[in-house]
């Protein structure tokens, strides 16, 4: 693979259009109240229920969520395939709701990669500069270029039923980045590949996103992915966003149960608020454990969910002391995964709690099913969650 | 057992083609050669003299049918396609019931069908005898026994078969293909030119082949709609066959009628090959 040419056009572009530093920037891609509607069999279907987000320019934004949450209907509202039934898109400050998708600068890589299958790799990539009428020369020169960034030099002639999944993907994405688009669509890009070639495939366009420096919108319900290539990640569910915020954010803080159970391993605890003391909440949990929350956002009596990953507790088997949240439970199940230990711990009222444990060498915190133990962490890493 | 099961395959549509095709024109092509009448019996000469004789008699016929097939193929496109289109993208969930309207001629057979259309447009028909007597057409005016009567009715007859294989190939075209194209700069016409009419061509090209040849070679409708100025080479060898009883000139006829058609397809795949039409449609 080379260093990248035919992009840096497009972030060059950006950047002159980019507004003086006292003046905020323009975002990319703005929804304000967002519906989309249905009619099927009579019936209105809500695929959409109302998003108000916006995107920067030059990030690489996720929308994130179950299948069916709407992800796709969202990026063809944006892409213009989809009228809103309420609300308006904007891009670049644009007002571009009753624009048709070819008047939109902005491409799109479908799920099923949709390669025109009557003509080649060339052709195909070709496609969207022969629209706008580029020259002959500037066109073999960018197509050329691109293929090389997409490492399909030398298969110009190939149609795409003549290629592999991976292959007709890095088509796709060819085909829709030569025309340096101010924002780049995918949904699901990486859906019908394997593993493997699913995760080179991952470090390689987040690699293109950051040499053209363009605004990438990338569909995937695939968590792991969502938090390793955004910069920002949306997470959907049941046609709303959930939580709008970097990786770490939403891994660390979810806003809901949803997201907490959606992303990664979670577990969710209960209480009611005893007494706060010390920039803590203290929760009765059980007859004889505590879960301690960091911040003054609650009042004694207050009914509390609070979620806390599982790499963030400690088991012992004794009462630990000092300023942590502490509950009792029996381990219910030990699983070797390599690095980490996993436990599965059953407290009292029956909830079960997963916990991660490094194999240190001198690790003094192992427990063998069956055992009853202490579980224990930090007041700041149990998150409250809105109900 | 195993290498068999291909052969086995093809044996009873094999066989049939065999009994029923090749072994009648064994027989035509023997026929075709030989001299006589009907009353002396034929003799086999191996005559070959018959088919330039028959062809310079019939020439004009001949070169009649040729074009009344061409003008009816492309009648029949012009009108095929758009409800093909309408139906494959439009048809939404009612698409089966207007592929079975298309079809629903078939279940009446078809020479009851184009002498309807006698009793439609005859002179005082139907259709003519109001428009003629309110003075909207005058009074000599009349469709039966034109070209227009003999064209209108093969483009009737046949355009089912031009309907069925443009929309299979619509059908088949990724409704997200076309969303690419627009995705890419195409305007609505600009992503049909590129993407779905060389997609389509292909249902074009077999609607071609299955209504131009048999059009060619009818006389149906122009036995029933044409006049004696509408003569086609099928009601010839129908007339040398059954009237005439001149077989060697009907055998002729109908072979050189058959090697025509088989050149002129020919020509037609090569020249128009899907492959060689998709490539000038990519650029
Ligand atoms: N054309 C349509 N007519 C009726 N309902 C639709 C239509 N398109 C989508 N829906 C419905 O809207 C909801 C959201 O669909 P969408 O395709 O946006 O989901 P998604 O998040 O992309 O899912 P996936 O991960 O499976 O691709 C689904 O419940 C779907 O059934
Ligand atoms: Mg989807």
């Amino acid at each position: 693979m080379t260093e990248i040419q035919a992009g840096t056009e497009g972030a060059a572009g950006a950047a002159a259009t980019a507004p003086a530093p006292d003046s905020p920037p323009v975002p990319a891609i703005e929804l304000a109240g967002v519906v989309k509607e249905y009619l099927a069999h009579g019936e209105v279907v809500q695929a959409v229920k109302g998003i108000t987000m916006t995107i920067s320019e030059g990030e690489f934004f996720s929308l994130l969520g179950p299948s069916g949450c709407g992800k796709t209907t969202t990026m063809r509202m944006i892409a213009g395939f989809e009228d809103p039934s309420r609300g308006t898109v904007r891009l670049h400050g644009q007002d571009v709701t009753d624009v048709p998708p070819n008047k939109r600068d902005v491409n799109m890589v479908f799920q099923s990669y949709a390669l025109f299958p009557h003509m080649n790799v060339w052709e195909n990539v070709a496609f969207g500069l022969r629209r706008k009428k580029v020259a002959a020369a500037e066109i073999k020169r960018r197509v050329g270029e691109m293929l090389e960034i997409v490492d399909l030099t030398g298969r110009e002639k190939r149609r795409p039923r003549e290629m592999s999944g991976g292959q007709q993907q890095r088509v796709a994405l060819a085909r829709a980045l030569v025309n340096n688009p101010r924002a780049l669509l995918l949904d699901e890009p990486l859906g019908a590949l394997d593993l493997k070639l699913r995760q080179a495939m991952q470090i390689e366009l987040k690699r293109i996103q950051r040499e053209v420096g363009i605004t990438f919108v990338y569909v995937t319900h695939d968590q792991s992915e969502a938090l390793t290539m955004s910069d920002r990640i949306a997470v959907m569910n049941d046609g709303l966003v959930e939580q709008l915020a970097a990786p770490r954010e939403i891994y660390e803080r979810p806003a809901t149960a949803f997201v907490a159970g959606f992303i990664g391993t979670s577990n969710l605890l209960g209480g009611t608020v005893d007494r706060v003391a010390s920039g803590c909440a203290v929760l009765r949990a059980g007859d004889e454990g505590r879960i301690l929350v960091a911040g003054d956002a609650h009042r004694a009596g207050d009914d509390v969910t609070v979620t806390v990953r599982p790499e963030k507790i400690t088991i012992s088997a004794e009462e630990p002391g000092g300023e942590v949240s502490a509950v009792r439970g029996t381990v219910s199940e030990v699983v070797y995964l390599g690095l980490y230990n996993s436990y599965a711990v059953r407290l009292a009222d029956g909830a079960e709690i997963t916990v991660f444990q490094q194999n240190a060498l001198d690790s003094t915190s192992t427990a063998e099913r069956g055992e009853a133990v202490w579980l224990s962490w930090q007041p700041r890493h149990s998150y409250a969650i809105g109900s | 057992m195993k290498r068999l099961t291909p052969y086995l395959l093809i044996l009873p549509g094999g066989m049939w083609l065999l009994i029923f095709l090749v072994v009648p024109m064994v027989f035509m092509a023997s026929v075709s050669t030989q001299e006589g009448d009907i009353v002396n019996g034929f003799v086999q000469t191996f005559n070959v003299s018959v088919y330039g004789e028959a062809l310079a008699q019939y020439r004009t016929q001949f070169l009649r049918s040729v074009g009344y097939g061409l003008v009816a193929t492309v009648v029949s496109v012009a009108m095929a396609y758009p409800m093909a289109y309408w139906i494959a993208f439009r048809g939404g969930a009612r698409k089966s019931t207007y592929l079975l309207l298309v079809l629903l001629p078939f279940f009446v057979s078809f020479v009851l069908r184009t002498i309807s259309w006698k009793f439609l447009l005859a002179d005082d028909g139907l259709l003519l005898s109001p428009l003629k007597s309110t003075g909207l057409l005058p009074d000599d005016f009349h469709i039966l026994q034109t070209t227009t009567a003999v064209i209108g009715g093969l483009v009737y007859n046949y355009l089912p078969f031009m309907i069925l294989p443009i929309y299979v190939a619509l059908e088949r075209v990724d409704p997200r293909v076309i969303e690419a194209a627009q995705d890419l700069y195409a305007s609505k016409r600009e992503a049909f030119a590129k993407i779905v009419l060389p997609l389509s061509l292909p249902g074009v090209f077999a609607g071609v082949l299955m209504t131009f040849v048999p059009m060619t070679a009818d006389y149906v409708n122009a036995g029933i709609l044409g006049g004696p100025a509408n003569t086609m080479i099928g009601n010839i060898i129908q007339i040398e066959y059954l009237t005439n009883q001149d077989y060697p000139v009907a055998s002729a006829l109908s072979f050189t009628l058959m090697a025509a058609m088989l050149i002129g397809i020919f020509a037609y795949a090569r020249a128009l090959g899907t492959e060689n039409v998709l490539e000038a449609a990519a650029r």
